[in-house]
Formats: structure tokens, sequence, C-alpha cells
């Protein structure tokens, strides 16, 4: 039943997105492509943060990891395309296992730290191992559109529609995830690992879980962004990027799949948009190339005033639809919190 | 409450409006176009082309990493353009140019050339900066057939005509830069003990490269790296220099870690001659960096003093030589039209490609197509401001073949001995160039 209705919502999408595609300009193509990686990974991202209640601010690494996988893939071993994305799935999750195993030991800031780590150290290896990986300059990746299509196919409407139909499928796959028992269980360690080790869940082992799905999603985003930008190099995976990520799930409404592509909207297009109407209003160039960082914070800003739950959060509040209860946003603000402090619950009871 | 909500839409519609009516404007024109197309009347013979405008692209580091120093150049390149529009223009038309910052991150420089392209419709991408940045961007410019001139970044690897037939380098590329340093050390420190202190880079180790064919093997005693923007600790390499005995060493480095460099060897009590690559030795940029890092860890010091006798080289006419036409022309345009910065190497740079890109355009005809520009260039440019003439033809896409070495004297370049020429070959020579230098055209324009 949920499934169908899944199934059905992402048949709606992928039409609508079809429709854009073919009747937007090639640049617009471009940036469904580049919206669609941001869905991936922040989808990710906000199942594990949202509905399992851990926190990783590493998630550009995992990306990473996806890209240099599908470069390497297609360089020595000449795969296709369709085999480098789950390949680099798969070997993101793994990467996710060893990091997970040793994350689910940790808590709130400590894994928050543990994580960053991950991020700022990890791109370094490229520049170590230049010879794998190619240094500062990276990798190249070709792709080109199917020759059944035609010749004269627009490559960005291709990777377009490479690009939307993998993020509609792991929307797909992750909301029936978010319905299953597996999803059910992670909620319960969100809120109350006490009580859910009492009622039989293995939570370390929960933990892990929603960390592999986090770094697999995550290195699938990678893969797509290597391949989308034809190209992998240590300069696309920051920690700013792994910022961006976590921002965009906050923005879009963290442990909502609709949340991610809000998210993905803001962070893709704000800044592009920005940056036209700065240029195009004759600003000093100094002032001009800072314009779109101040107003990409201060529509960060806006939108935590506006929406504290996220957009979709606010979507809801609007036309009045009341969230789920166990995805309501209090609970899942205070499961960041409730793990480091026992001493919380003390306050809120003397208070 | 949906503000938020609803920015988005009109900013789609906006832009998907904007594009229809650039879309329609393009094919309007062009219908009356064809009738007269090579002589008569300005039309809209290209992509970013019409009868007033010529709309080119860039993508540039505004912000981050790169961004002290190379923020200026776009600028400056601009100020150039500005000038020229307000003397006539290119046959009758006007330059446009739109540069996107890409923080020196490859994925937004991608990003930024597919909007170039694709939305804004440039007739070319001009300077685009960075050798990791503008190698994400090169296949498509390519496949695009968009010209991608004169790129800013010193690699050999935009001289690739079969492979990459749009796009050329500008600036004397690395591997020549280190020939000639390598051919002057040579012959003034003979049997002296050289160490390399470089970028671990396309940058470094071309430059490196070039400086292998010229020093004989046994003389280099020590290779030191560093990895930006990590590596901000070069105690060790510079230990490890002074170990090996190097009485000069040669740097390929950025302006940061020339400055890194200069600062530790100080502290560690290393006085090597120190021969370096014009991308790091602009006196004014490095003595800035030097004071500031001084002050940072409580000290005072002399940036001029500092930068005393650092020997290099550079392709163009000197900053400080006030007397050379080149320099008084840019420096006149940097007045009016980009008084803000200083007037150091990196908006002579600009200004100099801007200048290469008004003499390839004037050479692409009335009512050229991309590829009359790629052919204009091919078939060669008249030498402009640099010191040394270009390579460019249709099997060689570098650009500027010689430099001057140089000397730091209080703060600025004191040319030393001739123009050298050479190729980027291992066996090339290295000789002094014969032909002069062409002075500036009285009206500033080609």
């Amino acid at each position: 039943m949920t499934l169908a209705r899944h199934v059905g919502a992402a048949i709606v999408a992928a039409v609508v997105i079809w429709v854009l595609s073919v009747s937007l300009s090639s640049f617009r193509d471009y940036q469904i492509a580049d919206i669609a990686v941001y869905v991936v990974a922040i989808a990710g991202l906000t199942v594990l943060i949202g509905l399992s209640g851990q926190i990783s601010l590493g998630n550009g690494a995992f990306m990473a990891i996806g890209a240099y996988a599908t470069a390497l893939l297609q360089m020595h071993l000449g795969w296709p395309l369709w085999a480098l994305f789950p390949a680099s799935t798969a070997i993101a999750a793994v990467a996710g296992v060893a990091v997970g195993a040793a994350a689910a030991r940790l808590h709130g800031p400590y894994l928050a730290g543990a994580t960053l780590l991950l991020a700022v150290a990890l791109p370094s290896l490229a520049t170590q191992f230049s010879g794998v990986f190619g240094g500062d300059q990276g990798l190249t990746v070709s792709v080109t559109a199917p020759a059944a299509l035609g010749v004269a196919f627009p490559l960005t409407r291709w990777l377009a529609w490479v690009n939307a139909g993998t993020a509609l499928i792991v929307l797909v796959l992750l909301a029936n995830l978010a319905r299953s028992r597996v999803g059910r269980s992670w909620q319960a360690v969100r809120d109350d690992e006490a009580a859910a080790a009492l009622a039989g869940l293995n939570v370390a082992r929960l933990r892990i879980l929603a960390f592999i799905v986090s770094a697999a999603c995550a290195g699938l985003a990678g893969s797509m962004l290597a391949v989308y930008s034809s190209q992998v190099s240590p300069g696309s995976f920051t920690v700013t990027l792994s910022i961006a990520l976590v921002t965009g799930a906050v923005i879009g409404g963290l442990g909502s799949l609709a949340g991610a592509l809000w998210g993905s909207l803001v962070i893709v297009l704000v800044p592009t948009y920005v940056t036209n109407v700065a240029t195009s209003h004759g600003l000093s160039s100094t002032v001009a190339a800072n314009i779109p960082i101040v107003a990409y914070g201060v529509v960060l800003i806006a939108v935590m005033l506006l929406f504290p739950d996220g957009i979709q959060g606010g979507l809801r509040r609007f036309f009045g639809l009341n969230p789920p209860a166990a995805t309501g946003p209090h609970t899942r603000f205070n499961s960041l919190r409730r793990r480091q402090p026992a001493s919380e619950h003390q306050e809120e009871r003397t208070t | 409450m949906n503000r938020s909500h609803r920015v988005r839409t009109p900013a789609i519609v906006a832009a998907a409006a904007a594009v229809a009516m650039i879309a329609a404007g393009c094919g309007g024109s062009s219908g009356s176009s064809s009738s007269s197309s090579s002589s008569g009347a300005a039309t809209a013979s290209a992509p970013g082309i019409t009868a007033t405008q010529i709309l080119i692209g860039s993508h540039q580091p505004l912000t981050g990493p790169a961004a002290p120093g190379y923020s200026e150049i776009a600028p400056a390149a601009n100020a150039y353009f500005q000038y020229v529009n307000a003397h006539g223009g290119i046959h009758g038309r006007k330059i446009k140019y739109t540069y996107l910052d890409d923080g020196y991150d490859p994925s937004k420089t991608v990003s930024d050339v597919h909007q170039l392209v694709l939305q804004d419709n440039v007739y070319a991408i001009f300077n685009g900066l960075g050798t990791p940045t503008h190698l994400a961007a090169v296949s498509f410019l390519n496949s695009s057939k968009v010209p991608d001139v004169f790129v800013a970044s010193g690699c050999d690897c935009w001289n690739d005509p079969s492979k990459y037939p749009q796009t050329f380098g500008w600036q004397l590329d690395y591997i020549r830069e280190g020939k000639i340093l390598g051919a002057y050390i040579k012959q003034h420190f003979a049997g002296k003990k050289i160490g390399y202190f470089y970028q671990n880079d396309e940058f470094g180790q071309d430059g490196v490269k070039g400086l292998d064919y010229e020093i004989p093997k046994g003389q280099v005693v020590s290779r030191q790296t560093y990895v930006p923007p990590t590596d901000v600790n070069v105690g060790p390499q510079v230990a490890a220099l002074k170990a090996s005995g190097a009485q000069v060493v040669v740097s390929f480095a950025i302006p940061a870690w020339n400055a890194l460099f200069k600062l530790t060897s100080l502290k560690l009590g290393f006085s090597p001659t120190l021969v370096a690559s014009n991308v790091g030795t602009d006196p004014i940029t490095l003595g800035g960096l030097l004071e500031a890092y001084a002050k940072k860890g409580g000290a005072t010091v002399n940036g001029n003093q500092l930068t005393q006798d650092i020997i290099t080289d550079y392709y163009l006419p000197a900053v400080g030589n006030t007397g050379n036409s080149w320099i008084a022309l840019f420096k006149k345009v940097h007045d009016t039209y980009d008084a803000k910065a200083p007037f150091d190497g990196n908006v002579l740079y600009g200004e100099a490609a801007a200048y290469a890109f008004v003499q390839a355009m004037m050479k692409a005809g009335k009512n050229p197509t991309r590829a009359d520009l790629v052919n204009a260039i091919n078939a060669g440019l008249p030498q402009g401001p640099a010191v040394a003439p270009y390579a460019y033809s249709s099997t060689d896409h570098d650009g500027i073949t010689g430099a001057y070495i140089g000397v730091i004297k209080n703060g600025a370049l004191v040319q030393q001995g001739p123009v050298y020429v050479t190729d980027a070959t291992p066996t090339g020579a290295v000789t002094a160039y014969t032909g002069s230098e062409q002075a500036a055209p009285a009206s500033g324009m080609p």
C-alpha cells in the first residue's frame, strides 16, 4: 500500500521532470542534474539525523569516496554507467561500516567531531597519493549520451534524466525503509535508547545500519557528481560541502525526504540566482563577489526564523497538516540533545 | 509564511523568461544577417555576439583560498575592456565581460562554465583561472566548440591542439620558465649546491622538469615539496635544505609559500641565494605577505628588506618601469577604471591578457564566428605587451615564449640582461631574444 503510493508519487515526479527537461534550457537540465545529486546526499543524511538521531559532518568524505571509486573503476576497468553507480554505492557503504562501527560508540558533539575529522582529512589523501588519485587536478570521467537517442541529443538532458531518475529510485527506497520495521526501530532508538534496548532492539547494530545507509547515499551522490561534472578532484570535497549537506537537511526539514528536495533547491538555486542579481546590478567586483555568500547566509537565517522545523515543517503547518507524531520536529530536536545529558531530564522535572 | 517558498518560483520564471527573450533576440537578428555576412553592417554572427556587443565569460577565484591577489585579475581585465569600449570598441561592438566566482573549487567551475555557455550564451571563455579548476572545464568547452582563450595558468596542458583545438594558453608556461631559470643558474652558479623547493602539483612539477633539463643532475642536492593549503609548516623542508648544504634554493611556489619559506629560513639561520618563479615573486604581494605573517608571529619585519636580491624572471615589463610605454598605458587605464586596486603584477597581468584578447578579436574580423577567433589565433598574434613573441600556430597553443631575469631591489623588479626565449622540449636551447620589443600604440588600442 505505502509502496504503491511512493512509486505513484515517483512516477508523477518523473513525468514532471521529463516535461521540465525537454522544455527548459540546457543549463536548467544541468541544474536538475546538480539538484538530484544534493537530493540523494541530503536524503541519506536526513534519514541519519532525523530518524536515527545521529549526526554526521563527514558525508562530503563519503561523496569523495563514491566519486573517486567511479573515476577509478571507469579509468582502469572501463565499467559502464549502470555498473558504476551501484559499485560506488557499495564501496562507500563499506567505508560506512568502518566509520559507523566507530561512530556507534560516540554521541552528540563527539560524533560530530569524529565525522568532521573525516571530512577534513580524507580529501588530502588525493594529494598525498597523487599517482593513484591524480593529485590536485584529479581524474576525469567521460560520459556520453547513448547512441540510440541520436547524435544531436543534448548531453545535459541525458545527465538530468540519469541523475533525476536515480534520485527518484533512492527516494522511493528510503521512503519505504523509513516506514518499515527498520525505520520504526531507528525512531525508537532515537527517542529513547534505553527503552529501545529493553524492548529487544540491537541499538548498536541499528545505529551502524543508519550510518551505512547514509554513507551509501552519499557515495551514490558522489558518483553522480563525478558523472555529471565529468571530473573528480579534491577541491570539490572540502569541509564546506559536508556542512552544506547538513545545512540542506536542516533547512529542508530534518527527517523529511520532501525536505531533502527543498534543501537541495535552496543550496543549488539561491547562490546562482543571487550571483546573477549581484552582477547585473553593477556592484563593485569585491562587493559583488561576496554578496552571494552574504545573501545565502541571510536566506538561511530567514528560513530558520520563519520555519524552525525546516521548509517542509513550515509547509505542513501552513497547509494545516499535522506531521506524523513519530517524526514530529520537537521530538527530533530533543533527540539530538537527549543522549548527552541525563541531567537534562532532571532539569525538566525540577523546572 | 510561504514567502521563502515563493522566492524560488519567480526566480525560475524570471530566468526562463530571460532565456526565452535572449533566444528570441538572437533568432530575430540572425534572420536579417544572412544576406550581408562579411561586409557592411555588424551582425549577430555567433552566440554572444550582437550588432552592438560581444559577451564573454570567465571563472575566477573571487573568494576562497586563491582569492588574495588573483581576485584582482578579472576586474583589471575588465578595466581594459572598458577602456576599449570607450574608444570605439571592437569593430564598433562593446565587450561585456561576465566573470563568475568559483572559489577555486573545480565542481563550481564546471557549473559556472555551464551557466556561461548554456544560459548566458557567451561567445568565448576568456582567462579562466587555475590549473585544477580549468582542467575540469576544458573538455566541455572543447566539445561545445566554445573558444577557450588565454587560460590563466602556465600549465603546459593547454597546449594540446589535437585534443583541445579550442583552448589556448597565454602566460609563459612553467616548463619554459624552469628552463630559463635553470639556464641562468647553470651559467651563474656553476659548481654550487642547488636545492629545490616546489609546490607538489602541475605547477611545481612542470617547473622542476624545466629546471632539470638545464641544471646538471649532480648539482641538485635536495628536493623539497609542499602541498597547499595544508602544509603551512615548512620547517622540515627548510631544515632538510639547510642540512643538504644548498647554497642556492630554487622555488616554484605561490607567494604565500615563498613568504613562509623566507621567514622559516630566517628563523633557522639559513640564508641561501633564492631564485624563484615569477608566480610567487610579485614584490608588492610578497612583501605584504611577509609583513603580515611576521606580524601574526609577533615580529616586525620590513617586506622590502626580505625580498631584496631575490632572483626571478618575468615575461611582461616590470610594474615599476614607468618609462615603459606599456606600463604607462596600463597605469592610465588602471587609474581611470580600476583605481581602487593596487597597481601590481596581478593588475598588469589582467590588463595584458585583455589586450591580447582584443588583438585576437580585431583579427577575427568584422562579423566573426567562433571558429574565426580560433583561426585568427592559430594564424599567430603580434607580440603586444609581452617581452617575447607568442608561440601560437595551428600546432602550438602555448602563449608567451620567453622572459628576462630580474632581481628585486627595494621592492621593485630590476631587469638583468637580455630576454631569453626557448621551447618546451627537453633539448631546445635557451637563447637570447634578438627581436625587439614593441612599443604600446598611442591610442592604447591594438
